[in-house]
């Protein structure tokens, strides 16, 4: 075997690094055309680190029809390294190698365009800084350019976007990020300890403090050899589900603000904050910070909790649903959401889209369905899909995803009140086991994150590599706005609500 | 048609906080905590051991410091009875110092009129135009500052407003732990904001670096070197601590 397999559904997935074989440049690229050439397949995360004075890659490349995880890994002397570029041939892989170029200087050869990803502090060519950044440009009389932030017009994240117009369409968008950089996956390394990694995880995108910081829970319990009750599972599935239903909401109201319709807006902000003080009920913050904790929890799950929360749910839902009859129904709202930003199925996998930007393309690809993991092992599910791929097909994904995840939510409550009634307390330092990679993969609302993790023969964590799945996806909101008109970029950019933290780590 | 949007309306009902000073929150929100004096030496050094933001220090006795906490409360979990995160949301300072609880002490945190300067009451007490920056920010402080102006905490009843242009502001609230890539914007957009102009720090990230604090990704000279009017704690902060922390320094009953 060249590489490593997974067992179907081993999610989280631990991996000891000596059954990690290390493969030859050319055999890892055939293998991955191989790979890639399933169109369920997607590739998780790509990635490079030094080891031992080489560079070790690492690549997790995920089957949705076989329910696995495909491992391939290879190592190189780091020095005036060329490889040659999987890009050309599989697109999906442009931001990881893009990613690798700029930590490590890496050229890829047959790349089109090795473009910075983030402007990292400890990047190799400390030469190249966001003020001498050479954007891409078109030139011709009629066009012109448009540069839209860092800072933008909204109270929301920095990054910059920068449009090539012929009059008021689109020709071309090129997005520029990193202002966010804190530097999270090193810090993990250096300066994590015990409760510190659980705060660090959920501050990675605090959109999905939850999705995220479960994904750091699922890694570390795998690496300590803790087996967490079903009780605990499932109440993390329940506060996944919550954060979940909450963006969504808090989406709908902004792609209503951005088609100047007052009451969807409002009525969908109310919503959304009756769900995040359900939250807050429950833990003490809306966001859900303090609620995921490795081993254990400090919030467990009470009765009156659960029919407080059953009782809200109910009542949210049948106004979201009244709310959405009528958002959907007005011709004012649709001719603005009805056929903009189309991202086709056939650009949405070339880019390796994951999430609800996949599934609003007609791409089935749900880490709940394909990967299930935890509690959804235990519940059926079935995602929704839609095909148009237009803003109207993600506002309609987003309509039905509250349905179901609200579904999934009765069913976790049915399981939790059969589950054995134990408790555990968090477990925040415990001895992991060495010189192994354990991965985890958790679907957030936005979609497919991934930690992954190795550590050292002392069995303390030597590396920590963390993927949003915005990674993926900032690349299809670029193409959704070509030959658009820019003045529906805002509802375009909303429609995907893509993380500039969670990228930028 | 029309009757649908009446029926919405009618089920949606009147969702705004009437009085944002006197909201009783959930028990379990974490807000200001008090400290016992009953709490022992050796607890004390457990509890500084455990902390990931180094907040409890001793300085006579233990102490607290809001403008490090990231509001965990795992301090309460491992001593319960002697620390406790109260649901008491008014936490904004005007002074830095002032973020910091004491041992023993459980007096509300406020904003001293001594310490903010006398023509932001003047200027700005019926109309406050905010620019907000996100340096680092993890989108939890941005999403509570938008959540501000909603529905709900509807900020825009006092006249308080983020708007897009600096020149249109007359102050900056600063969110994030001010990157190393974003430092260069944020003085920018500080220094298009006409005089004189309010600094405002929310969340934890903002006022100490919080949990990103050392980090090599940061530059935070801007906060070190500028005379801040506003600290609002909060991991994130939490949209009534912001409004009432603004509210108290231009003056304005709620």
């Amino acid at each position: 075997m060249s590489h490593f397999i997974s067992n179907p559904q081993n999610n989280p997935l631990l991996v000891p690094l000596a059954a990690l074989p290390v493969m030859d440049y050319q055999d890892f690229t055939a293998e991955v055309g191989k790979l890639m050439a399933d169109e369920e397949a997607h590739c998780a995360n790509y990635y490079a680190f030094p080891l031992n004075n080489r560079l070790k890659f690492i690549c997790i490349v995920a089957n949705d029809r076989e329910h696995n995880l495909h491992i391939l890994s290879h190592e190189q002397q780091a020095e005036g390294l060329t490889l040659h570029s999987l890009t050309a041939h599989h697109p999906a892989f442009h931001i990881f190698e893009r990613e690798i170029c700029e930590n490590f200087g890496v050229i890829f050869d047959g790349h089109h365009w090795l473009k910075p990803v983030r402007y990292p502090h400890n990047r190799a060519r400390k030469d190249y800084v966001m003020d001498n950044y050479p954007f891409y440009s078109i030139s011709g009389e009629e066009l012109h350019e448009v540069g839209v932030g860092p800072v933008h017009a909204g109270v929301i994240e920095p990054g910059h976007f920068r449009f090539i117009c012929n009059g008021e369409k689109v020709l071309h968008l090129e997005i520029q990020l990193g202002y966010q950089h804190r530097g999270i996956e090193e810090i993990m390394v250096t300066a994590g300890t015990g409760l510190k990694y659980s705060v660090l995880a959920e501050s990675i995108a605090g959109d999905t403090a939850v999705g995220h910081s479960n994904a750091y829970a699922s890694v570390f319990e795998l690496l300590a050899g803790i087996v967490v009750p079903d009780r605990l599972q499932i109440e993390r599935a329940i506060a996944l589900e919550l954060e979940r239903i909450a963006v969504h909401f808090g989406d709908m109201a902004a792609l209503c603000g951005d088609v100047a319709y007052q009451l969807g807006q409002v009525v969908n902000e109310s919503l959304r904050t009756t769900i995040i003080n359900t939250t807050q009920a429950w833990c003490g913050n809306r966001f859900g910070k303090g609620l995921i904790r490795p081993g254990g929890s400090n919030y467990p799950m009470v009765q009156e909790f659960t029919m407080a929360m059953l009782k809200t749910l109910d009542s949210s839902i049948k106004r979201f649903s009244g709310m959405s009859d009528r958002i959907f129904s007005m011709p004012s709202v649709l001719s603005r959401f009805d056929g903009i930003g189309v991202v086709s199925p056939g650009h949405a996998r070339t880019v390796g889209a994951v999430g609800m930007a996949a599934r609003s393309s007609g791409i089935m690809r749900d880490i709940r369905a394909s990967h299930a993991y935890g509690a959804y092992n235990s519940v059926d599910y079935e995602p929704a899909l839609v095909d148009t791929g237009d803003v109207l097909a993600r506002a309609l994904l987003r309509r039905m995803e509250v349905e179901k995840s609200a579904e999934l939510i009765l069913q976790f409550i049915e399981l939790h009140s059969q589950a054995e009634s134990v408790t555990s307390k968090p477990v925040y330092n415990a001895q992991l086991i060495p010189d192994s990679l354990a991965i985890s993969l958790t679907e957030g609302w936005r979609g497919e994150i991934c930690h992954s993790v190795i550590t050292d023969s002392n069995g303390n964590l030597f590396h920590y590599k963390i993927k949003d799945p915005s990674m993926h996806n900032w690349l299809a909101l670029a193409l959704a706005v070509r030959d658009q008109e820019i003045s529906d970029f805002p509802v375009c950019n909303k429609s995907f609500n893509l993380s500039y933290c969670g990228h930028d780590l | 048609m029309l009757i649908e949007e009446i029926n919405i309306l009618r089920h949606h009902g009147l969702q705004y906080v009437p009085d944002v000073s006197r909201v009783e929150l959930t028990p379990l929100f974490r807000g200001k905590p008090v400290i016992s004096p009953a709490i022992s030496s050796s607890e004390a050094e457990i509890l500084m051991g455990l902390c990931p933001t180094s907040a409890i220090s001793i300085e006579g006795g233990i102490q607290i410091d809001l403008g490090k906490c990231v509001f965990c409360k795992e301090c309460q979990f491992t001593c319960p009875g002697k620390i406790k995160f109260t649901n008491d949301y008014r936490m904004a300072s005007s002074y830095r110092k002032g973020l910091i609880i004491n041992e023993g002490e459980d007096k509300p945190v406020s904003v001293d009129p001594a310490f903010v300067r006398k023509e932001i009451r003047r200027m700005f007490r019926k109309s406050l135009k905010l620019r907000q920056v996100s340096a680092g920010g993890d989108n939890s402080c941005e999403m509570e500052l938008n959540a501000a102006g909603n529905v709900n905490f509807d900020m825009g009843r006092y006249g308080i407003e983020f708007v897009a242009s600096p020149r249109h502001a007359d102050g900056i609230v600063v969110t994030g732990p001010i990157t190393e890539n974003m430092s260069r914007a944020l003085q920018l957009t500080y220094d298009a904001i006409p005089n004189p102009k309010l600094i405002i720090l929310v969340g934890t990230d903002a006022i100490s670096g919080g949990v990103f604090s050392g980090s090599p990704a940061l530059r935070r000279k801007f906060p070190d070197n500028i005379h801040v009017d506003l600290y609002v704690p909060g991991n994130p902060a939490h949209p009534l601590t912001f409004i009432n922390g603004i509210l108290d320094i231009i003056g304005r009953k709620a």
